[in-house]
């Protein structure tokens, strides 16, 4: 028989386990929208912890190869699915394992555990035949799949089965009366007496015509008994005791029915689960995703159609149509420099390339007919931040040390995204700082992305390729989204955005009046 | 009953619409700062502080100067003050511990609760008529001296004495007597509904009159039903009047409110004085102009939320624009300019309240409207860019622009390019001039600055971030012209060494 073990379905080998799993998100998650990315992919699973894993980047191309197995076995829509509802069930025996923690009363909590190992037991056989008719070539689903028929086929899981079946069966036969008078009452066994309310009911219903008034109240419906009814629970467990004592028994005996491994399979599934349903809703809208190829050797990267993932999210909520954009690198090159105008994609376009690597380095599909991506050690984001009283230094001051601290962290494996940066100086000064900190980036060989006003940036060196943002050829206020490879051309189109806000002098003297 | 003190003849309104850029005001001016000093962490005072400070900009000159008055009585007698503050809290909150009663479905708790209210609240009056006999001649501002004449007035012995009277006789002593007729409604339907209820456990009983085994346990002993419908027909009695002594508690209430939310902006304001005083910073009470005319003299004028948040003095600005419109402020980084325009911002709120101000002299003219133009971090909902967002912040200023605002624009426009930022702003800032905005504007566009310096020479006031000779900065800011460079140069040699 193969051993009854199995790691991870994260990590293939046991020593890369996430066992120091960051609990914060990476500096650079708010700048790239990645935080948004991750809240959304999470959002409703928040019981599985699955942030952390999002937080902590793949070392080696073996172990993004690794997920993007499993992540290909789950495309197959029957699997998916019957994985999902596993969770479900899963669930559902936690909540029910928590109203057994919640209770007071010791014959409700044991009965409500006694739901959760049936729930267990349910999840458990439904995952052996899922699995069992699923076409697997996954490592991770694989090694899975035999330590759960191990697991399924074992002593202990079918006599825990058994004792659950048959302790079911003997509570579904007490059947008991209350008698209620003054201020007692009085509980007895069931002796087949008739239904009043039916007999109630069915005497007064020729008279039944039509609405009226609802005069029911409402019952609590918390699950909690008060002490009237706990006391009637004493009285009937006195009629039956030996169905209740082995009650008792079977809840001291097993405590630890839940197996670890099958445990911690049901939350790490969720990772790949989570990323795919989101993945479908950009799916569904004709939005590509792709299996990125990774390279470490080389920064020949490439991605085409791809998109901002949380701005994407944003569009498709509100209906919008999503733009889609290409880039690619070939040596020597290795920075691309954004200019054009305003509002015209430029963020979001480094933010995509941010977004990509790092999605790319947790082993995820990426937005994207067909990538090839650069697993870097580090990324660094310098986007503008807001002016406050707590930072005496003053912004450019604060600027400057923002980018040293970052040049002198990263090394040439390192991805560098800078938003509009130098913005608080004069035109002489951003220029002179910006010339003097991308030298600095080409020595170093880093990739990068620089979005600026600062036209002489794009035309830089034999490392900087310039992106342009457009606007419709018909119309300069129209912008198209898309971030074409060609040369800074120096427009912003300032005048045009006042125009549309009505706030060039002539709009505003009108305006105003006067 | 009137306090009147906030306003001549009206009462201060704590539910009021604050301006439209009431958050804008708040972030660019670090408003927060300035409310819980006032507030020192009263909840209370905070709001109070904050609707003071930015319902100003719609007062008139003659409030502003009402409210002067009343504040420089405040000075003089603090401890005063703070007593009327305390007894109207003081009422306010035993009232509360009492107004279960009000919530009540029993008149008989609501009329008990409103007569211990009343009772309370006869006392917390005799306490402010005895401060008003005893203390009036210490006051000399018009507001104060109207607000004892009227406790006096209103509430005479004579008075006190019915109301205690009143008091006592619903207390019912010797029982209610009540006449009743019978009405259509009446509750007896519903038992006659329930005759089922009552065949049923007579069945019940005959069911269990045969013997079974089983187990009986009892319940303590509770029976109200008697004693309810007792108490209801109580209640019906005695329904009207505890409905007219509940609305009265209610109405004198709502004086203590009055009462405290309006000497709440003045314990405010005592209580930023005593820090700015011990910190050893000076106030004045400025000089406000008339809307139309255009004055701004200052002289040691101070951001005071700088000086709250680091506990010392700070460098105080001396200037006259007399009737210019345009402050243009430019040079170093770091050189104390939005410090700067913050303190004018600032000032000009304390004074349109009937504050001081954080300066050795104040002088401006009201406004209408205060608006913030900052510049903001990139917008996170990504909707827009920053240029975008800029101007259609700018274009909601110009939405609800006034006839004599002050506008403080803080590094606008300066997402975008400066060639194109500078003609924008240009065109704006012309704009705004010829109706009549009064216009600060810090900037680091060499190209705007310059321009606006040839071109409005005569309208337009320049005022210069100050550099020592050794690179260090003054946060002093002095009259000059825009300067064609920043400093970067030497801060990138700060930073990254002389020699990269």
């Amino acid at each position: 028989m193969p051993p009854m073990t199995f790691h991870s379905l994260l990590v293939r080998n046991p020593e890369d386990a996430l066992t120091k799993t960051p609990l914060e998100a990476p500096g650079f998650f708010v700048d790239l929208n990645l935080d948004q990315i991750i809240d959304a992919i999470t959002a409703g699973k928040q019981e599985y912890g699955l942030k952390p894993f999002f937080y902590t980047p793949l070392q080696n191309v073996d172990g993004i190869t690794y997920r993007h197995e499993i992540f290909h076995d789950l495309e197959e829509r029957t699997l998916f699915e019957n994985l999902k509802s596993f969770g479900h069930t899963m669930r559902a025996m936690r909540d029910q394992l928590a109203q057994t923690n919640k209770l007071h009363y010791q014959y409700q909590k044991e009965r409500w555990f006694l739901e959760a190992v049936e729930t267990y037991g349910t999840a458990v056989n439904s995952l052996v035949r899922d699995l069992s008719l699923a076409e697997l070539n996954s490592r991770g689903l694989l090694a899975f799949r035999q330590f759960l028929t191990n697991y399924a086929n074992s002593e202990h899981f079918s006599s825990l089965q058994s004792e659950t079946e048959r302790l079911f069966a003997d509570l579904s036969s007490v059947k008991y009366c209350l008698r209620i008078k003054d201020l007692a009452i009085k509980v007895g066994k069931y002796e087949s007496e008739m239904d009043y309310t039916a007999s109630v009911e069915d005497t007064f219903s020729k008279f039944k015509q039509g609405a009226v008034k609802d005069y029911r109240v409402k019952f609590s419906e918390d699950p909690e008994m008060n002490h009237v009814e706990a006391g009637v629970l004493d009285l009937v467990a006195k009629l039956y005791p030996e169905v209740f004592s082995s009650l008792d028994r079977y809840y001291v005996r097993n405590g630890n029915y839940l197996n670890e491994t099958i445990a911690r399979f049901d939350r790490e599934i969720q990772f790949y689960l989570a990323y795919l349903e989101h993945v479908a809703i950009f799916r569904r809208a004709g939005l590509k995703f792709c299996y990125p190829e990774m390279c470490v050797d080389h920064k020949e990267v490439y991605d085409y159609e791809g998109f901002d993932l949380a701005l994407a999210h944003k569009l498709l909520g509100g209906r919008s149509s999503v733009v889609c954009n290409d880039f690619s690198l070939k040596e020597p090159e290795r920075i691309f420099v954004v200019t054009g105008p305003n509002q015209g994609g430029k963020t979001t376009f480094a933010r995509t390339f941010g977004q990509l690597h790092y999605l790319a380095s947790i082993g995820c599909p990426v937005p994207g007919r067909q990538a090839q991506l650069f697993l870097a050690d580090r990324v660094f984001t310098h986007f503008e931040k807001e002016e406050d009283l707590n930072n005496l230094r003053g912004k450019l001051h604060d600027d400057l040390l923002r980018i040293h601290d970052m040049l002198s962290q990263a090394t040439g494996n390192s991805i560098l995204i800078l938003n509009e940066i130098l913005t608080s100086t004069t035109l002489q000064d951003a220029l002179f700082l910006s010339k003097r900190i991308m030298d600095q980036i080409c020595h170093l060989g880093a990739l990068c992305v620089w979005v600026t006003f600062i036209d002489e940036l794009a035309s830089f060196g034999e490392q900087t390729v310039s992106m342009v943002s457009t606007v419709a050829l018909d119309d300069p206020t129209v912008r198209t989204f898309k971030i074409m490879r060609r040369p800074a051309d120096g427009l912003s189109y300032a005048i045009a955005i006042a125009e549309k806000y009505r706030v060039t002098y002539d709009r505003l003297k009108e305006r105003m009046g006067s | 009953m009137k306090a009147f003190l906030m306003f001549r003849d009206r009462d201060f309104d704590l539910q009021g619409k604050l301006p439209w850029n009431e958050a804008a005001l708040t972030q660019d001016l670090e408003l927060t700062i300035l409310f819980n000093a006032m507030a020192l962490g009263d909840k209370f005072l905070f709001e109070g502080a904050k609707r003071a400070v930015l319902s100003g900009v719609k007062n008139d000159l003659d409030t502003i100067l009402y409210r002067q008055r009343i504040l420089q009585d405040c000075l003089k007698n603090p401890s005063v003050v703070r007593e009327l503050y305390t007894i109207a809290v003081e009422a306010i909150e035993s009232e509360r511990k009492n107004h279960w009663g009000f919530f009540s479905r029993y008149p008989s708790s609501i009329l008990s609760g409103a007569i211990d209210v009343l009772q309370m609240f006869v006392g917390v009056l005799k306490r402010l008529k005895k401060i008003a006999d005893e203390q009036s001649g210490n006051f000399d501002s018009e507001g104060f001296s109207t607000f004892f004449t009227m406790l006096k007035r209103e509430l005479g012995d004579a008075y006190f004495a019915s109301v205690e009277d009143h008091l006592r006789e619903l207390k019912f002593r010797e029982g209610v007597l009540v006449s009743a007729e019978l009405g259509k409604g009446n509750r007896g339907i519903k038992y006659v509904l329930r005759k089922a209820h009552e065949r049923r456990e007579s069945w019940i009983a005959r069911i269990f009159a045969k013997s079974l085994p089983a187990y009986t346990f009892a319940i303590g002993e509770r029976d109200e039903s008697g004693a309810r419908a007792l108490s209801e027909l109580r209640d019906r009695g005695i329904h009207l009047a505890a409905n007219a002594l509940a609305q009265s508690a209610d109405h004198i209430l709502s004086f203590f409110h009055m009462l405290r939310a309006e000497l709440g902006f003045y314990v405010g304001c005592l209580n930023l004085h005593g820090q700015l005083t011990q910190q050893g910073e000076l106030t004045t009470f400025p000089v406000p102009a008339a809307p139309g005319e255009r004055r701004h003299a200052f002289r040691g004028l101070y951001d005071v939320c700088l000086a709250l948040k680091l506990g010392r003095r700070v460098v105080g600005n001396d200037g006259d624009a007399g009737r210019k419109e345009l402050v243009i402020i430019t040079g170093a980084n770091q050189g104390g300019k939005s410090t700067f325009l913050r303190s004018i911002g600032l000032s000009q709120l304390m004074m349109q309240c009937g504050m001081f101000a954080s300066a050795e002299e104040f002088s401006a003219n009201v406004c209408d409207g205060l608006f913030t133009h900052y510049k903001r971090e990139e917008d996170t909902a990504m909707k827009s860019g920053k240029f975008d967002e800029e101007l259609s912040r700018m274009s909601g200023i110009v939405d609800n622009i006034t006839s004599n605002p002050l506008l403080l624009l803080n590094e606008s426009f300066a997402a975008t390019n400066e060639r194109e930022g500078s003609e924008i702003a240009k065109q704006i800032i012309c704009a705004l001039l010829e109706s009549r905005a009064k216009v600060f504007f810090v900037t680091h566009m060499y190209e705007c600055a310059h321009g606006f310096a040839e071109s409005r020479r005569e309208n337009a006031l320049f005022l210069r971030a100050e550099r020592q000779s050794d690179g260090g900065r003054t946060f002093k800011l002095s009259e000059g012209k825009p300067l064609k460079t920043s400093y970067g140069e030497d801060l990138y040699g700060t930073v990254f060494g002389a020699n990269r």
